[in-house]
């Protein structure tokens, strides 16, 4: 019990460095800004309270955003990424059964499922994000190309973090 | 009514979903109208000072490039020192003395968002205020657009609303600069005149109209012209010369004669 939460600070409070303090840093090119610190929130116990799910995507949301100077655009895609967590899951993996502090992990959904998981969830995020950013649909194109390309990245970090934490945990 | 709370119970994933959405685009709003980006002035006194501590770091990385910075400004300041002493212009050109120089140091800084932001670690009580322009030793860099106590917040040129006034150095013809969001080391030139020719390597420098920046600071050099096609204004990319990627230390200028301008410009304008 007390291990599920100390686990989730830990990995919140990581992630939040990562990206403040490295990737916010990191200028690949204008059009690939990662966002890692999503998977705090991809890896929420599957029967969190929808509520308590939200508010803790809103309260990830904020933090990046203070630490950027963006506030609220961090916040409205974290939460709609959290709202549409349970329905993605449900869509994607209804036969498999999750126990009551159970991990959509990489271990259970199995590579191929997280993978599935991950991209679309990040794609939904960074959609609503960058749309958000620039405010406007001038220079439709060059938003897409932003957003396809920081998905695949964010992505491709993700699964390199999850493989990480998978492969300490055995 | 009780139809409307056990509706509401029902539906409260979405109900709070939406809840929290509204507060997230309360604040992202509030904070595009840009002067009240500062209602999260404590914020940045805690997450600056988290920066502060971080940029202690990287900074060691920097001092080489910063050392070869600060010698070649020691060497610009030099050459003005004796073109100062040449009495031969000092009569004719009145230099520019309603301007004060502070310098602050980089706390935070973005290059890859649509709208760039940068904090600095001096503030109201280094009387740091407002509308103060911003350079480095290589060119323009943004105006102060909010204060906390121990830190400015500085809009970037890198900023869908930035637009600064600007010359072109070899004809004193006037121009704006602005950024279109691509890369952080290209802007725009824009409002043109379609019978200028600029060529790749003319230098695009502040006009001082705006009172914010005096006369004549580097903003950047011309990398491509792009002549209209027909009579309208022309545009060009401009290659910024301040490097934003590597900004460590900042000047903020201060003119002393602003406040006397805005509120006589304002008396004529109502």
């Amino acid at each position: 019990m007390s291990n599920l939460y100390i686990r989730n600070i830990v990995r919140f409070i990581a992630l939040i460095l990562i990206q403040v303090l490295v990737l916010n840093h990191m200028n690949l090119s204008g059009y690939i800004n990662p966002y890692v610190y999503v998977l705090f929130i991809l890896l929420l116990p599957v029967q969190i309270n929808k509520s308590a799910l939200l508010l803790l995507a809103f309260i990830t949301g904020l933090t990046i955003d203070l630490f950027g100077n963006t506030l609220g655009l961090h916040t409205a895609s974290t939460v709609l990424l959290a709202y549409a967590r349970p329905g993605i899951l449900r869509l994607f993996f209804k036969n498999l059964e999750f126990s009551a502090d159970e991990e959509p992990n990489i271990s259970k959904l199995k590579p191929g499922g997280f993978l599935k998981y991950t991209l679309v969830l990040v794609f939904i995020h960074h959609t609503a994000l960058f749309f958000l950013e620039v405010f406007s649909f001038n220079g439709f194109l060059s938003t897409l190309s932003r957003i396809a390309l920081s998905t695949l990245v964010t992505t491709l970090m993700i699964m390199t973090l999850a493989l990480l934490f998978a492969s300490r945990k055995k | 009514m009780r139809n409307l709370i056990v509706f509401l119970w029902k539906h409260q994933f979405f109900v709070f979903f939406i809840m929290l959405e509204a507060v997230s685009f309360t604040l992202l709003f509030s904070s595009y109208s840009y002067h009240k980006s500062l209602a999260f002035g404590m914020a940045n006194n805690v997450t600056g000072s988290i920066y502060t501590s971080y940029s202690s770091v990287t900074d060691f990385f920097g001092l080489k490039y910063e050392n070869e910075k600060l010698a070649e400004e020691n060497a610009s300041l030099r050459n003005l020192i004796k073109s100062a002493a040449t009495p031969s212009d000092s009569s004719l050109i009145q230099q520019d003395n309603n301007y004060f120089y502070r310098a602050a140091k980089v706390v935070s800084n973005s290059v890859n968002r649509q709208n760039n932001y940068i904090l600095i670690n001096k503030g109201e009580k280094d009387s740091i205020a407002p509308e103060m322009g911003v350079i480095s030793t290589k060119g323009v860099v943004g105006i102060v657009i909010g204060t906390s106590s121990n830190y400015a917040y500085v809009m970037s040129i890198l900023h869908q609303n930035s637009r600064i006034s600007a010359r072109i150095k070899k004809n004193n013809h006037l121009v704006n600069v602005l950024w279109d969001g691509h890369d952080y080391e290209e802007g725009l030139v824009v409002d043109i005149p379609s019978h200028i020719e600029l060529y790749p390597g003319d230098s695009i420098v502040t006009s001082g109209n705006s009172l914010i920046f005096p006369e004549g600071i580097m903003i950047g050099t011309i990398r491509e012209y792009m002549q209209s096609a027909n009579q309208d204004l022309s545009e060009a990319i401009i290659k910024f010369s301040a490097d934003f990627n590597k900004l460590q230390f900042v000047y903020i200028i201060e003119n002393h004669m602003k406040p006397e301008a805005d509120t006589l410009i304002s008396n004529f304008e109502n």
